[in-house]
């Protein structure tokens, strides 16, 4: 394996594995502050129970967060020494930006682990809160970077490669931050809600009729709906930026191959290279230009007029933007049934186990339409590491031994998941806190 | 502000993080390496102590390592590059260490929680084995890797041993495995009381005469190995920090004997600041000799300076947070 494909395959692994427990440290403390908040509300003790264990799973996936986490501050560098090169310079400080808030969310996550008994209630809960903030806002900082990525702004750089920083705030002041931040974000809680609900739903299955695991429902299907819901207005913002800002990545995504007004959107379809055209794909006229800039008329560029140096991995960012966004349709429908269900029979138990069924198939949804997410962001950006600035190839490390860190690497990590489920599947089966 | 002097500031805080990162990691550390060597007929007593003291601190004892590395890489981009490239082994080994050691941490407290009360003096030796393996090579390999910047020799590509296997670069990494060992030993004694306290007190003995007989060793052998380094720290600038460095290390090893371990506590911290001031004021103005001063690897003074107006912020946010987080976990435990 060459030095490159190594060091992508590395990169792509600890990304794919840090990006879930990232996203289970954004979302699961916020279902588990609005649980204690039910409970000092009520005082009823189911909800302190379910506040107990989210706080052990909390914990327990937040560690694995931050070692992945410190493992991507150390491999950035050690694996794309030219892109941290850059990226350090310009940027690097948005990395100590969300250094403040990792720490924030560590210190108080260690009070809240262990400081049932040594704080008042309202204390505890507020450390909890403390930790649903800082843990968004650090997800947010790091968008700040990856935005940076794929709208380098904030300097400029001779032929000789001098970088000169004019604005070291730049991104924060670019609509594409905001926007990729509010997409990942809500990401984070539909992945968790849906997850959370999904488990819960296969307890009521099983027999577990009771308060604990409505209320369980009722908080991650809250927590998960509102957010798919309002998934799709901000994916429609994400999609008009890429298309003004990398229509390679664009065309890519919509398998769009032929440069045109009025252009159809297509549904599904797989991506033939050779004769640059999208195979058994659904059309919906005029449908393109809708979701590029509100406009049928405007003129889309297809890939077969951007030179093939410059593509991403087309059939791979086209199969992850379809799979993201039926997921997402997916999870939106569920969430009227839930909802719906739920409206109908009042506070009685939702009685339809189609239903549940489906939020338990539905469990692992909102992570693997996460991945797909990022796999988009990522692999559509390609064959930039910086795009229109840095090649990936160009930035890679001229160390030789790649290859062997990447198998440990992956090792390491399986090792690692592997763990994590036995000891998820352990803390489920146990009697309740 | 000139430009000189931004870029020195932002020196002068990353040696203050790595200050933080040697005190608080470093303790952590070295309980680990307790936890591993832990012995006779207190074994499971002195775990016990070690995952008390660590429990709710350990996390926020590492995110100083992260602080470092943002710090090297937004201030001087171009030396973290090289470095690594130079180190990209070693850091590679250390970074599954330090992996390995959150987890086993982590795994080894949820499978002990999962027990029934009657077997919870039992620890998992699985996880147990390789939280301390993993503690042990974690500062091991980041000592080599900080020995192999001061050799002067990060190039070291020729045939032949790399730089971070020899013997000066070894010598550094057990010299910081057994710093961190004497630390965690120091502020275990403090946290401890009765036979218990008598263990940690011989551990921090045992500790505190392989650190001072490796600190001579590193010195003979960077005579030999690092010798522009050797020079610097023995110059007439650098000699005085060091010196009063040694004196704090001895007032603790004093105070050990004695039994005044908050004194103990106290003086070992001051040992680990004057030498860490020691060690930069000898490597000023390189970051990575030859190769680099500082100022050939600084990137951008303009990102410098945002980051430096930063750190007021972060300061006014981590310091109080971690204040209470102590105040919480460890007054009168």
């Amino acid at each position: 394996m060459d030095t490159l494909t190594a060091a992508r395959w590395q990169m792509a692994i600890s990304l794919a594995f840090h990006m879930v427990f990232a996203a289970i440290g954004i979302g699961l403390p916020l279902l588990m502050v609005i649980t204690e908040r039910q409970f000092l509300r009520t005082g009823k003790p189911h909800y302190l129970e379910l506040a107990k264990k989210w706080a052990k799973v909390t914990g327990l996936l937040f560690v694995i967060g931050a070692i992945s986490g410190t493992a991507l501050s150390f491999e950035l560098g050690l694996l794309w020494p030219k892109y941290m090169d850059l990226t350090g310079t310009v940027v690097g400080h948005i990395f100590a930006l969300e250094g403040y808030a990792f720490s924030i969310e560590a210190i108080f996550i260690g009070l809240y682990l262990y400081g049932w008994d040594r704080l008042s209630p309202r204390a505890h809960w507020l450390c909890g809160v403390v930790i649903a903030i800082s843990g968004a806002v650090s997800g947010v900082m790091i968008l700040g970077v990856n935005a940076w990525m794929q709208l380098p702004v904030g300097f400029t750089m001779d032929v000789a490669g001098n970088v000169l920083v004019t604005d070291p705030m730049a991104i924060f002041k670019r609509y594409a931050w905001f926007v990729m931040a509010l997409h990942s974000t809500l990401s984070c809680y539909v992945a968790v809600g849906f997850a959370v609900a999904g488990i819960y739903a296969l307890g009521w299955l099983r027999g577990k009729r009771d308060d604990y695991h409505r209320s369980a429902m009722r908080i991650a299907m809250a927590v998960g709906g509102v957010c798919a819901m309002l998934q799709p207005a901000s994916g429609d913002l994400i999609a008009k930026f890429v298309y003004r800002t990398q229509p390679a990545k664009f065309a890519a995504m919509e398998g769009h191959f032929e440069t045109q007004t009025y252009a159809p959107m297509h549904i599904g379809g797989i991506p033939d290279l050779e004769n640059g055209r999208l195979k058994y794909a659904i059309k919906i006229p005029y449908m393109l230009g809708v979701l590029a800039a509100h406009d049928p008329s405007v003129r889309i560029v297809g890939l077969n007029d951007i030179p093939r140096q410059d593509w991403p991995n087309v059939t791979l960012t086209h199969i992850s933007f379809q799979l993201m966004v039926a997921l997402g349709i997916a999870l939106m429908l569920l969430t009227l049934w839930f909802w719906l269900a739920t409206w109908r029979r009042q506070s009685r138990a939702i009685e339809s186990r189609w239903l549940l069924r489906c939020m338990v198939y539905a469990s692992p949804l909102g992570f693997i339409a996460l991945e797909a997410g990022w796999m988009v962001t990522e692999v559509g950006r390609q064959p930039w590491i910086i795009n229109g600035i840095m090649r990936t190839k160009d930035a890679v490390t001229p160390v030789q031994s790649v290859g062997t860190v990447f198998i440990g690497f992956t090792l390491l990590y399986t090792i690692l998941a592997a763990a994590v489920v036995y000891f998820l599947i352990s803390l489920s089966r146990r009697e309740r806190a | 502000m000139s430009d000189e002097l931004v870029i020195n500031l932002a020196a002068l805080v990353t040696l203050l993080v790595l200050m933080l990162y040697a005190i608080f990691g470093g303790a952590d550390f070295g309980g680990g390496v307790w936890d591993f060597f832990a012995a006779g007929a207190r074994k499971s007593q002195q775990r016990h102590a070690i995952a008390k003291a660590m429990g709710p601190v350990w996390e926020a004892n590492h995110v100083w390592l992260i602080f470092v590395i943002v710090l090297l890489f937004t201030c001087f981009p171009k030396g973290y590059s090289a470095l690594g490239i130079k180190l990209f082994v070693p850091f590679h080994l250390a970074l599954v260490g330090i992996m390995l050691r959150g987890a086993a941490f982590v795994f080894r407290t949820y499978t002990r929680a999962a027990q029934v009360p009657a077997a919870a003096n039992h620890i998992d030796t699985r996880w147990t084995a390789v939280f301390g393996a993993a503690s042990v090579i974690s500062p091991l390999l980041l000592g080599a890797a900080f020995g192999t910047v001061t050799s002067g020799d990060l190039r070291g590509d020729t045939i032949g041993t790399p730089t971070w296997l020899r013997p000066y670069a070894i010598a550094c990494g057990l010299l910081a495995l057994s710093t961190c060992a004497y630390l965690a030993a120091v502020f275990l004694c403090a946290e401890t009381s009765g036979e218990l306290r008598r263990d940690f007190r011989f551990r921090a003995i045992l500790s505190g005469t392989t650190t001072a007989i490796l600190a001579g060793a590193v010195l003979a052998l960077a005579h030999r190995e690092a010798n522009w380094f050797f020079n610097r720290l023995l110059s007439a600038q650098s000699m005085p920090i060091v010196l009063t460095g040694i004196a704090f290390f001895i007032a603790s090893a004093f105070a050990v004997f004695a039994g005044r371990y908050r004194f103990a506590r106290w003086s070992a911290v001051g040992q680990i600041v004057l030498l860490l001031i020691g060690w930069g004021n000898a490597h000023r103005p390189y970051l990575v000799y030859p190769e680099f001063t500082l100022i050939e690897a600084a990137g951008s003074v303009q990102t410098i300076k945002f980051l430096l107006a930063t750190l007021p912020l972060g300061a006014a946010l981590i310091a109080p947070s971690l204040w209470f987080l102590f105040k919480v976990f460890k007054s009168g435990s």
